[in-house]
Parts: structure tokens; C-alpha cells; sequence
């Protein structure tokens, strides 16, 4: 800071962007960026757009990752995916997970409206309700595994309160998906809780003094004055929501290995292409899977369109 | 221009306190009305749901805490909810960090926590230097190549990295892992855009003056003052990387390999029936995150604030 002061001339700073700064050859300006760029850019295209091109590729193969040969097959793989429902059945399974990232959303907006008032403990309340984000997700999977199995935490939960015969809950198919989905919003909840009080948290003062004076309610203010404040990062919750729970992975793989019908879209491709080695088939699976993500993305641009704007 | 943004920008992020300040007042007010409006029944309401909240999110935790410290059986005549004999049983630690290779674990996951992070830091902030500090052609392509790959989730991509992967002869090597974080990691280049954005043109324009060239300017001036920033991305991307179980999983299946996700993932196999020790293990891998939360909590609110939401 002791160095800016001394050195900014109004003069100096107000044509910054105008030509007459640049100070190097005109050369060494079409250079330099580059070099800068040169490691950056080829991590990016090596480990970004050179797989998604690929996965493009071998989606219209036959093969299965170690043949030299790629025989080309045509749409056949594509039409697997929406002819064997088997396939495109698993796509249900993210429905839970889609409920649970609701119902998540939903608590996590409760508990960062009530946190926003002064509230006795607060600090000690929001680190509780936001740690289990931090932690590990096999240390997750585990430490659900123990809740959920018969004789487990849950279990004995119920027995406190007189249930004893209490149901499997990962071993039942109809159950295990709701058991999954509530460990996710168990995951998740805290850090969309967290995000949410800091859009509250950065409302100014005078609304709600201006509301005070109009004789709002609390529920007025929450309706006309939060909740508009939050809706920019509410929208990108609720989309980051639908895209997480088509691409769920880690907790299913974890905690069940996708038995019991608690397979997702991701853990089918995943064993697509390195348990039966059917590459060609995976890869289109995950380019399905890839325009979906991309198709909510576009979504999300069209109806929240100032959200990363300024970063173009 | 630039300079007036600086003007505006500075105060703000100084005055902070005097901020919060008027905020939490304003806070005091609401909950007069709050409950002048909902009333004592509200207000209890309140406090009962952030407790049953509370105990949602701890209980889970709490008793695998409890289990393992127990003997195994002890662990087979208790319930879940009964606490340990002997609180000062640590049979369990041991047996988890040396038959279950948790050392491994940890020993692998700090080297590639801290090459990844060296190179994500380096990889960043010069991104965010050329983007920012130059205008060269082709500036809206690269950025746009940036903002495009964040909309790829990479769990899709497998497929097709691990080709590459094991083209590059990375596969089962821990440069696997450190290539791919370092490669991969967009929401970094974005913290540091946004900082370097706050930094004012005039000091790299000042050195440049004095004959300091490009190189010098970013490792002298841009680098330290992106300090804030680098801070910010250490957390979130170290817990990331702390964290993270497919990638290891995916590339790096040897035995001796395992970082702290998959050393803890393989306790599925053979303790299958050793709850205690599973226990013990996964208590093992939550205690740094603990440690780190303790210490870094107002860091890491700021960090996810500014990083979660890419």
C-alpha cells in the first residue's frame, strides 16, 4: 500500500488501457501472455477438451480400451443407451437425490433465515450445521454405513423411542435409495446453509430499518427482502442441485457399490467402460450424460443471466 | 478507470468491521420484532429446530466416535449409543494406521497435497496475470476456453482421461493424481482473476518504469500482493484434494498407493465385520479436518463463499 501511494498519478492511471503504456516492444506484447499462458493452456486442453473430444470419438466405436483398432460403428451405441431400458432406467434413481436437494435446499434456507437474527450461541449452531461438508466422503460412507446397519445407530434411535422392528434400511430396494438421498442432504446441507447466510448476512441495514418503518412483518421481510437478495445464489443452488443429482457417485459407490438398485447413471458408466471394458458404450453414455449437464447449464444462463457475467 | 474502481473498491473491504457492526445491531433490532411478532412459542421453536439440527448432524459422528474405542467385544454385547469402558483404548488407532496402511495413506496424501497445490497456486495466478494484465489477441477465446470447462463435470470425462492418463505412463504413479488436480482446477484461476482485479494497474506500471520486466513484475509485485487470495485457494483446493477419493481410486490402485480415501475405503474388505476398527479409522481421517475447521473457520466461510459458487 506504502508503495501505490507514491505512485499513482491520476494521470498515469487513467490511460493504463490506452496503447501509449505499453511500454515493451510490440513484440515482445504478442509474446509475453503466451508464456504465461503456455503451461496453463495445455494442462487445460490435455485434461479438458482432448477427453471430451475423445469420449465424442470413441462413442461412435466399438471399442474396449485396449484394442489398436477403434472399429467405428455409428449411432448403435447411442441407440443402446435409449432402447435397453436397463440402461436409461438408472436416470430414476437420481430422482431421490433430486427430492433430497430440494428438501436440502429448503432446510438450508430456514436455518440461515433463523441464523441471520442474533441468536444465542450462533457461531457454535453454524459451524455444527456446516461441518459435515468438510469431511471426507469414504469417512462419510462409513460413518453412515454404521448408522444405517441393522443394529446401528438409527436402530437404536428407534428403540429409545419404541420401534423395534425397524426395516434394512440399505438392504431394502425401497428403501435404500431415501437412505442414500439422506446421507447426501446430511453431506451437503451446510455449505448451501453457509452460502445462503452470506448473501443474507450482506444485506444492508437500511432495508430492513425502511421495512421497520412500513410496519413489516417478520415474514414480509423474509418474503420482500431476503428472499429477492438470495435469489441469484438460491437459482444457482437449485441448478447446481439438478446437475449433482444426475452425476451422483461418490456416497451410492461408497457406501453400496450400487446394490440393491441404488446403481446411478455415473457408477454404471464407471463400470461400463473398466468392469466390462465396453469403452465405446461408456463414452457415449457419459456424452448423454455431459449434454444433459450442459443443457442445465444453459438453463441456469438463460433465467439467472447475471451470474458469472463479468467473467467473460 | 481503473483507478476509480480501486477507490471504491478498497474502503469497502477496510471498513468491513464498522460494517458488521451496524449489521449486528440491525440484527438486535430484528429479533426484538421477531419476537415481538412469533412471540416466546417462536422463539423456542427456533431453538429447539437448531438443536434437533445439531444433534442430526453430530450423533452420526458421535457414535462411531464411541465405537471405537471399544474392544471387539465390547463392541459385540454394547449398542451404539452406550459409551466406551475405557475411553483411553487406542488399540483400534493402532491396528487401523499400521495393518490398514493409514501412514500410506497419510504420507501419500500430503506429498500430492502439496505439489498439487504449489502447481494449482503457480498455474493460477499466472493464468490470472496474462488474462488480466494483457491485451493480446485471442484473450476472449482463452477466457472463454476457461468458462466452458467449468460446465464439464469431470466425473463424466473419466473415460476418456484415463486413455491419456495412461498414455502420459501416469498410471498407478502419484503424478497421475498431482497432473490431474493441478490440470483441472478452473475455480482457482477465477479467485485469482477476481483479486487481481483489486490490484491497481499503476503499481505494475510504476515498476515498469523503474525497468522491471514482465517476469519480475508478477513474481515481485503481483505474486505477494495475490497473498489473500492464495490463502483462500490453499484452503478450499487443500480440502478438496484432502478429500477427494475418484480420482485416487481410479488411478492409483496399488496397494501402496492409497491416500486417506482409499486406505479408509479399502477397511470395507477385510475389517468388514471389525466395526471398531473401521471406526477407529474413519476417526482417524476426520480429526485433521476438525483440527483445520478449528483453526481456520472465518477463512474457510470466506473461502467457500467466494469459491463455491464458481
Amino acid at each position: 500500500m506504502a508503495v501505490m501511494s507514491g505512485t499513482t498519478a491520476p494521470a498515469r492511471a487513467a490511460d493504463s488501457r490506452s496503447p501509449g503504456s505499453r511500454r515493451p516492444t510490440r513484440r515482445g506484447w504478442k509474446v509475453t501472455p503466451w508464456l504465461f499462458l503456455a503451461v496453463p493452456l495445455g494442462l487445460l486442453i490435455l485434461f479438458t477438451y482432448v477427453p471430451v473430444a475423445n469420449m465424442v470419438w470413441y462413442s461412435f466405436t466399438s471399442w474396449d480400451g485396449f484394442d489398436a483398432v477403434k472399429e467405428p460403428v455409428g449411432f448403435k451405441n447411442y441407440v443402446e443407451i435409449f432402447t435397453r431400458p436397463e440402461i436409461f432406467r438408472v436416470f430414476l434413481v437420481s430422482l431421490y437425490y433430486l427430492v433430497g436437494a430440494f428438501l436440502q435446499l429448503v432446510l438450508a434456507m430456514y436455518f440461515a433465515t433463523v441464523l441471520s437474527f442474533s441468536t444465542r450461541f450462533r457461531n457454535w449452531f453454524k459451524g455444527i450445521i456446516f461441518f459435515p461438508y468438510l469431511l471426507n466422503g469414504v469417512a462419510i460412507g462409513l460413518v453412515f454405513l454404521f448408522f444405517f446397519r441393522p443394529g446401528g445407530t438409527l436402530d437404536a434411535l428407534l428403540g429409545l423411542v419404541g420401534v423395534q422392528e425397524a426395516p434394512l434400511w440399505l438392504g431394502d430396494p425401497s428403501l435404500v435409495n431415501v437412505s442414500l438421498a439422506a446421507t447426501s442432504v446430511w453431506r451437503y446441507m451446510g455449505l448451501n446453509f453457509v452460502l445462503f447466510l452470506g448473501a443474507i448476512q450482506s444485506i444492508p441495514n437500511e432495508q430492513y430499518e425502511a421495512a421497520e418503518l412500513d410496519g413489516a412483518t417478520s415474514w414480509q421481510k423474509f418474503r420482500f427482502i431476503i428472499l429477492p437478495s438470495i435469489s441469484q445464489i438460491v437459482g444457482l443452488s437449485l441448478i447446481l442441485a439438478v446437475s449433482g443429482a444426475l452425476s451422483v457417485f461418490e456416497i451410492p459407490f461408497i457406501m453400496t457399490g450400487g446394490a440393491n438398485g441404488s446403481e446411478t447413471f455415473v457408477i454404471q458408466t464407471i463400470n461400463t467402460a473398466f468392469k466390462f471394458s465396453k469403452v465405446g458404450l461408456a463414452s457415449a453414455m457419459a456424452v448423454v450424460l455431459l449434454l444433459l449437464v450442459l443443457l442445465v447449464s444453459w438453463v441456469q444462463r438463460r433465467f439467472f443471466p447475471e451470474e458469472k457475467g463479468d467473467l467473460a | 478507470m481503473s483507478q476509480q474502481h480501486v477507490t471504491t473498491d478498497r474502503p469497502t473491504r477496510t471498513n468491513q468491521p464498522s460494517v458488521t457492526e451496524r449489521m449486528r445491531q440491525g440484527f438486535a433490532q430484528q429479533t426484538r420484532s421477531f419476537s415481538a411478532i412469533l412471540g416466546p412459542l417462536g422463539t423456542t421453536l427456533k431453538y429447539v429446530s437448531l438443536v434437533i439440527a445439531c444433534a442430526a448432524a453430530i450423533i452420526p459422528l458421535v457414535t462411531i466416535f464411541m465405537a471405537a474405542f471399544k474392544s471387539s467385544e465390547e463392541y459385540a454385547n454394547t449398542g451404539p449409543l452406550d459409551p466406551p469402558s475405557n475411553w483411553f483404548n487406542v488399540e483400534n488407532f493402532a491396528t487401523a494406521f499400521v495393518n490398514g496402511k493409514m501412514l500410506e495413506g497419510f504420507v501419500n496424501t500430503t506429498i500430492i497435497l502439496v505439489v498439487s497445490l504449489a502447481g494449482t497456486i503457480l498455474i493460477g495466478t499466472m493464468t490470472a496475470y496474462a488474462v488480466d494484465r494483457f491485451d493480446f489477441r485471442g484473450r476472449r477465446l482463452v477466457m472463454g476456453m476457461f468458462l466452458l470447462a467449468t460446465l464439464v463435470p469431470s466425473v463424466t470425462t473419466q473415460v476418456a482421461t484415463f486413455q491419456i492418463i495412461n498414455g502420459l505412463g501416469l498410471f498407478n504413479t502419484r503424478g497421475a493424481a498431482i497432473a490431474l488436480f493441478m490440470g483441472t482446477d478452473i475455480i482457482a484461476i477465477y479467485i485469482f482473476l477476481q483479486f487481481m482485479r483489486s490490484i491497481p494497474r499503476s503499481l505494475d506500471e510504476a515498476a515498469m518504469l523503474d525497468g522491471a520486466n514482465r517476469m519480475t513484475i508478477y513474481s515481485r509485485i503481483i505474486f505477494p500482493l495475490l497473498r489473500p487470495a492464495i490463502a483462500t485457494v490453499v484452503i478450499i483446493k487443500g480440502l478438496a484434494i484432502y478429500n477427494e477419493f475418484y480420482i485416487p481410486f481410479l488411478y492409483m490402485p496399488s496397494r501402496d498407493l492409497g491416500v486417506i480415501s482409499t486406505s479408509l475405503f479399502r477397511f470395507k474388505g477385510p475389517y468388514g465385520s471389525q466395526w471398531e476398527v473401521i471406526a477407529a479409522g474413519t476417526i482417524l481421517v476426520i480429526v485433521p479436518t476438525l483440527v483445520a475447521f478449528l483453526l481456520l473457520q472465518r477463512h474457510i466461510y470466506n473461502g467457500l463463499t467466494s469459491g463455491a459458487t464458481k
